[in-house]
């Protein structure tokens, strides 16, 4: 029997839905843990992130005014559709962080689970968090939270997948639009949640994923006036001051972590669907 | 119009002393700064000398916010700090007309605001956040929530004694020591609150106040000491602030400027809501940080509305704000008079056509007459900038949507108004605007259980109820 030869995947950025290359034209290898050649990833550009910006801000109107229902079932479809490739996502992640197959598997694993937490959240959240205010004086005040707006994420370094889906369900969970910047070294799996993503109902920006130098994009992600929240997780050690610098220029919120991090299988809690929320109060006068 | 007699509220009701000191460690002290003398702008009269903080006082004063916070109230049971806060609530209650007076001599602000609003508020903030010390377990942040430990807070001057109940009480509730920085131009009601912190016996070093300028404030958010800051005032200090404390880990949250719009339906009872636009921006001198500054009234009623507009500003009698039928005082400070003036003339020259109140103003003191801009665009300063002051823009709108797009188009996000008699409206517009509070067929409603804080440049965190007890617990 003769060896076929695979059809190797080209790896592209995600951004409004559609898969481009780099407007810059630039790609980078990447390797495994061993050296080895994996593949090439588009190395994106200051251009390439805003326009993943640009698609963020026109999705999310649409994203963050749909039904709690509705962002539920499609973060569920994420993990109905992840558990259907979970072999493929197996395999990449295995050969991204250089994990056997078992820890991968339980990684895929923890990672489609994830989702499928998130999904629970999103029409739960406003009960937990929002209020009926009793205060004193014939009006009726409720809270209820907010999607932020768009929410730039640099994605952890080392989890390439569960630590990506750990930071970017909570997001969108509640009705973010996000500008993700993948692992640098391990980006592979990233690109390949985002063929999940394309077919799983989340509409076209929701989700912008690019792919590059964290240290070469991270700084215009910070700085964009039309980013609201920026999260830390995979940011530069050298780098975190100077991005949280760059974010009080549009008072952005920004959510901070260890340099080192986290243990990803650890269950999660609420803390990062609330540090991309608002609270919005409102009040009406009660009588007759 | 019928004419008042003159009601003026006693000014020795404020127990007025000559000079005050800063609070620390649980004593009054001297502090190393260059004294401010602080006027009442209403009369441009000194009304006492104020010590301030120099760096070795905010050193000082860190440094015994972190003792007691160590020592005693970290770790002291809710219940007992409960017992603390409630008493401060209790005994501001009790000295509540003498703050009110001092408040109003200080700020410039009428009376009657701050006798029925700055006052009675912040003695709820403190009686609301003490019933929160030892139930935060239930607080939805986790079965035991830690405090964050020293709290440097710095405060504006536009409603100085409630913003410092609204930064203090919630900081105690959760176990949080307090180094707090009243405004330069309005420190005296804090340093008596210093006073009932003591009569109400509080653990020295739990809550210290320091008096100063900008410079102090710096001092105290970039301290080493501190673990949590707390801003509110102007966008500008506020991103200063966020700029300098980038990679410190110090928790922050920050309540800044707006630019709120006060959307008007042709379907909303006009005369009510004639009433809400001017204490939409009337209140306080428009000295607030929400104020209703922008005007969207529906096209189709746009001369009508303007008309009963300018007829009921006309009504609003401007001038001492001790009078008890004062219904704008004064400007805070000459620089905050500078600043409006140069900002009305910007609208004259892009083209507004401005309406003055025809009220008479006294012939000293640091006085604006209610203004309001007609035929304003989204592009001229006025609309855009916050005035800070009694300064209407009035816009159109024809449909919901342009409504909406208008009302969302500033980089702020703190409070919005819609009058509308239709209900679903109310909803559908409340759920679009980007905006913190939102206030449907009123305006300008504050209430401890009822969190306040902005969307985007408007700051982040809350104040005031579950919400806002995230800001001071470390979670």
């Amino acid at each position: 029997m003769s060896e076929r030869l695979s059809v190797a995947k080209t790896y592209k950025l995600y951004i409004g839905g559609a898969f481009p290359r780099s407007e810059s034209g630039r790609s980078y290898p990447v390797r495994d843990n061993k050296g080895g050649f994996l593949a090439n990833a588009a190395h994106g550009s200051r251009k390439d992130i805003r326009e993943a910006v640009v698609a963020a801000r026109k999705a999310f109107a649409g994203w963050s005014g749909a039904t709690a229902y509705n962002r539920g079932q499609v973060l569920y479809r994420v993990a109905e559709l992840l558990e259907g490739r979970r072999e493929q996502f197996i395999a990449e992640t295995a050969a991204s962080e250089g994990s056997n197959a078992k820890k991968a598997q339980s990684i895929v694993d923890a990672a489609i689970d994830r989702w499928v937490w998130y999904a629970g959240w999103s029409d739960k959240v406003a009960t937990v968090l929002g209020a009926s205010n009793p205060v004193a004086g014939p009006y009726f005040s409720f809270s209820v939270p907010e999607p932020t707006g768009v929410v730039g994420v640099l994605a952890p370094q080392s989890s390439s997948l569960l630590g990506l889906v750990s930071v970017l369900a909570p997001v969108i969970a509640t009705g973010n639009t996000a500008v993700v910047v993948t692992s640098q070294d391990r980006p592979l799996p990233a690109i390949t949640l985002s063929e999940v993503l394309a077919t799983s109902d989340v509409p076209g920006g929701v989700v912008n994923i690019v792919t590059g130098r964290t240290a070469e994009l991270a700084p215009w992600l910070a700085s964009h006036a039309d980013v609201n929240a920026l999260d830390l997780a995979g940011a530069p050690a050298a780098m975190r001051a100077e991005l949280e610098a760059a974010a009080a220029g549009t008072v952005k919120r920004v959510l901070r972590s260890k340099a080192a991090e986290p243990d990803w299988t650890t269950p999660p809690d609420l803390s990062r669907l609330r540090s991309f929320l608002e609270t919005k109060t409102v009040w009406h006068p009660t009588g007759v | 119009m019928w004419e008042y007699a003159p009601a003026p509220e006693s000014r020795d009701i404020a127990n007025l002393k000559p000079s005050y000191r800063l609070f620390v460690d649980g004593e009054f002290v001297e502090g190393a700064g260059e004294p401010l003398k602080t006027i009442n702008p209403a009369t441009e009269e000194v009304l006492a000398e104020v010590s301030t903080a120099d760096k070795n006082d905010v050193d000082r004063a860190v440094k015994a916010a972190r003792r007691a916070y160590d020592r005693v109230w970290g770790k002291m049971p809710g219940a007992e700090r409960a017992k603390y806060i409630y008493r401060i609530a209790r005994m501001m209650a009790e000295r509540s007309r003498e703050l009110a007076v001092l408040e109003s001599l200080d700020n410039g602000k009428p009376i009657k605001e701050a006798r029925d609003v700055d006052i009675p508020t912040a003695s709820a903030h403190f009686f609301y956040h003490a019933g929160w010390a030892d139930k935060l377990g239930y607080a939805g942040l986790g079965p035991d929530p830690k405090p964050l430990g020293v709290a440097g807070q710095v405060i504006p001057w536009n409603f100085p004694l409630l913003m410092a109940a609204w930064k203090i009480a919630p900081a105690l509730a959760c176990g949080n020591t307090v180094v707090l920085k009243p405004a330069e131009t309005t420190p005296l009601t804090a340093l008596v609150l210093a006073e009932i912190i003591q009569q109400a016996e509080l653990p020295p070093g739990v809550v210290n106040i320091l008096p100063g300028a900008g410079d102090v404030g710096a001092e105290l958010t970039n301290h080493a000491g501190v673990d949590k800051v707390a801003f509110t005032g102007s966008t500008d200090v506020g991103k200063l602030i966020q700029r300098s404390l980038a990679g410190s880990g110090k928790k922050l949250t920050l309540e800044l400027g707006g630019k709120a719009a006060n959307v008007v339906f042709d379907d909303a009872p006009l005369d009510q809501a004639v009433e809400g636009i001017v204490n939409g921006i009337f209140f306080n001198q428009g000295h607030v940080c929400c104020a209703g500054s922008r005007l969207l009234v529906q096209e189709s009623v746009a001369d009508e509305f303007l008309e009963k507009l300018h007829a009921r500003i006309t009504t609003l009698r401007i001038g001492d704000p001790l009078d008890k039928n004062t219904d704008v005082g004064a400007i805070n400070s000459r620089e905050q008079l500078t600043r409006i003036t140069e900002l009305v003339a910007t609208g004259e020259e892009e083209g507004a056509e401005k309406w003055v109140s025809p009220c008479p103003l006294p012939d000293k003191g640091f006085f604006f007459a209610p203004t309001v801009f007609a035929g304003v665009s989204q592009a001229m300063r006025i609309a855009r900038e916050e005035i800070f002051g009694p300064v209407l823009s009035v816009l159109t709108f024809r449909t919901p949507d342009e409504a909406v797009a208008k009302a969302n188009n500033t980089p702020y996000g703190l409070s919005a108004g819609i009058w509308t008699d239709k209900g679903s409206r109310i909803l559908w517009m409340a759920n679009q605007l980007r905006a913190g509070v939102v206030w449907a067929n009123t305006f300008n409603r504050f209430d401890p259980t009822a969190p306040f804080g902005g969307y985007q440049e408007s700051g982040f965190g809350r104040e005031g109820g579950r919400a806002g007890l995230e800001a001071y617990l470390d979670v």
